[in-house]
């Protein structure tokens, strides 16, 4: 049977993540694109660790820092009358967080394709910051944005550890797909198990699939 | 109000640099030197592009760099038509956008009659639609001079204009420079590294050697002359 309650989740989860992160990819991804800043490094380096350290060690640190204990934690629940672990706004979070890579790290390799030259084409063309950005940047740099935008939804249909660290798996608030699938594996349902897998596996596809045709597009124009 | 080019820069780091030019209206100089003598920096301090701790550059009487009053006008305020050595052409943007980016105060219909007028200029009015991964690197180059042009610059600066094309496309650089300088009253700097190209058409020679304008005179004198630091660089140079 198709858990779905949890794949209308799982959307709602990739759809927002995707429109949080968008305009932050935009903003750090093209900063870090053009800064000559020293310590850029180590702040591409923090920025990378969501892909590298186990969603297990994120998601505790998630919790611990987001828990009612914490000032995040004790803060919202001053605000909103209920804590942000275990409810679908602290999940949105971790997965804004954990997701960051995969949105800044596609938009900052589009802003540095574009080259210096192309920008200071602009300025003695006579155009301000933002009109560069505007008229040249972004229509150059739209196919890199379009995948990171592509890569945040897929991982975020597939994000397993951190999600059942700082969301546990309450059926209509935090249960995804890819919790709704092991729940199902742990009660013996492997056929249902298996439908949802696939239907996941072909949404990801799909939108990777995509993500390369843009990137192509994006080669050829270059 | 004196009309011409003056640069001043001194700087000691990253590279040095202590420049002195005068370039008179009508005039082109060849600002002539081995790489990393500091020319194209040069070329971007004139357009606003990169600023040298001190120095004053003064275009028409109008200051566009000054450190000592503070003053240091954008490059996408100073009235400067530059032809990058790479030609940075918008690579999404036909022959004729990337002509009009640069009139983007004017209307429409307008910039584009513009546009138009100045791509047959460079004969390219048939090419207007094209892409410029469409186009040779010549014709590159001129939509790139084309729009250098169509701010109706005070100044034109073209980096390594012969470096990396052929000769017939040298050869049509320098006939649509020299119809250039018949046509206006600006200042012209052409920055190379080979004199020889450089210099055809050049009213006045600078050379660079590590970051200091070591001398500058009329184009002829400083080849003709023996004994110039720029002939013995370039009896160096064979």
């Amino acid at each position: 049977m198709m858990d779905w309650q949890a794949l209308r989740l799982s959307l709602l989860l990739g759809v927002l993540t995707v429109v949080i992160l968008a305009p932050i990819a935009l903003v750090v991804g093209r900063w870090l694109a053009t800064t000559r800043l020293r310590g850029r490094a180590a702040i591409e380096a923090a920025l990378t660790l969501p892909l590298v350290l186990p969603p297990t060690v994120i998601g505790f640190y998630l919790l611990v820092g987001l828990g009612p204990e914490s000032p995040v934690g004790h803060g919202w629940i001053s605000m909103f009358g209920q804590p942000l672990v275990f409810s679908f706004e602290g999940v949105l979070f971790a997965s804004v967080l954990v997701n960051l890579p995969f949105a800044v790290q596609p938009t900052q390799r589009a802003f540095e394709a574009i080259g210096q030259d192309l920008r200071d084409a602009a300025a003695t063309c006579g155009h301000s910051l933002w009109r560069t950005i505007w008229r040249i940047e972004l229509p150059l740099a739209w196919p890199g944005i379009v995948t990171g935008a592509v890569l945040v939804f897929a991982h975020t249909l597939g994000e397993f550890g951190v999600v059942l660290m700082v969301g546990g798996s309450i059926p209509g608030e935090t249960r995804t797909l890819a919790l709704s699938i092991y729940d199902r594996v742990q009660a013996f349902d492997n056929a249902s198990a298996a439908r949802m897998a696939a239907l996941l596996m072909a949404i990801s596809l799909i939108a990777v699939t995509a993500s390369f045709v843009l990137g192509g597009r994006s080669r050829k124009r270059a | 109000m004196p009309k011409g080019l003056s640069i001043t820069l001194r700087q000691s780091a990253p590279i040095p640099l202590a420049v002195e030019l005068v370039v008179a209206s009508g005039e082109t100089l060849a600002l002539v030197g081995a790489s990393g003598a500091g020319k194209s920096t040069t070329l971007r301090a004139i357009a606003g592009l990169y600023q040298a701790p001190q120095g004053r550059i003064v275009c028409n009487g109008e200051i566009w760099f000054d450190h000592q009053q503070g003053i240091n006008v954008p490059g996408r305020r100073r009235r400067v038509g530059v032809v990058f050595q790479s030609y940075a052409l918008f690579p999404h943007k036909t022959a004729l956008s990337n002509v009009s980016e640069a009139m983007l105060d004017q209307p429409r219909r307008a910039r584009e009659a513009i546009a138009l007028e100045l791509l047959d200029r460079v004969h390219l009015g048939d090419f207007a639609d094209r892409l410029p991964r469409e186009l040779s690197g010549g014709q590159q180059q001129r939509v790139a001079l084309a729009r250098a042009l169509a701010r109706d610059p005070h100044v034109l600066l073209l980096d390594e204009p012969f470096s990396a094309v052929d000769h017939p496309t040298r050869r049509a650089m320098h006939s649509l420079l020299a119809e250039i300088r018949r046509s206006t009253k600006m200042p012209i700097i052409i920055v190379s590294h080979d004199v020889e190209d450089a210099s055809r058409g050049a009213d006045q020679i600078c050379y660079m050697r590590d970051g200091v304008t070591v001398e500058q005179g009329p184009t002829r004198v400083l080849l003709d002359t023996p004994h110039t630091h720029l002939s013995r660089w370039l009896k160096s140079e064979l």
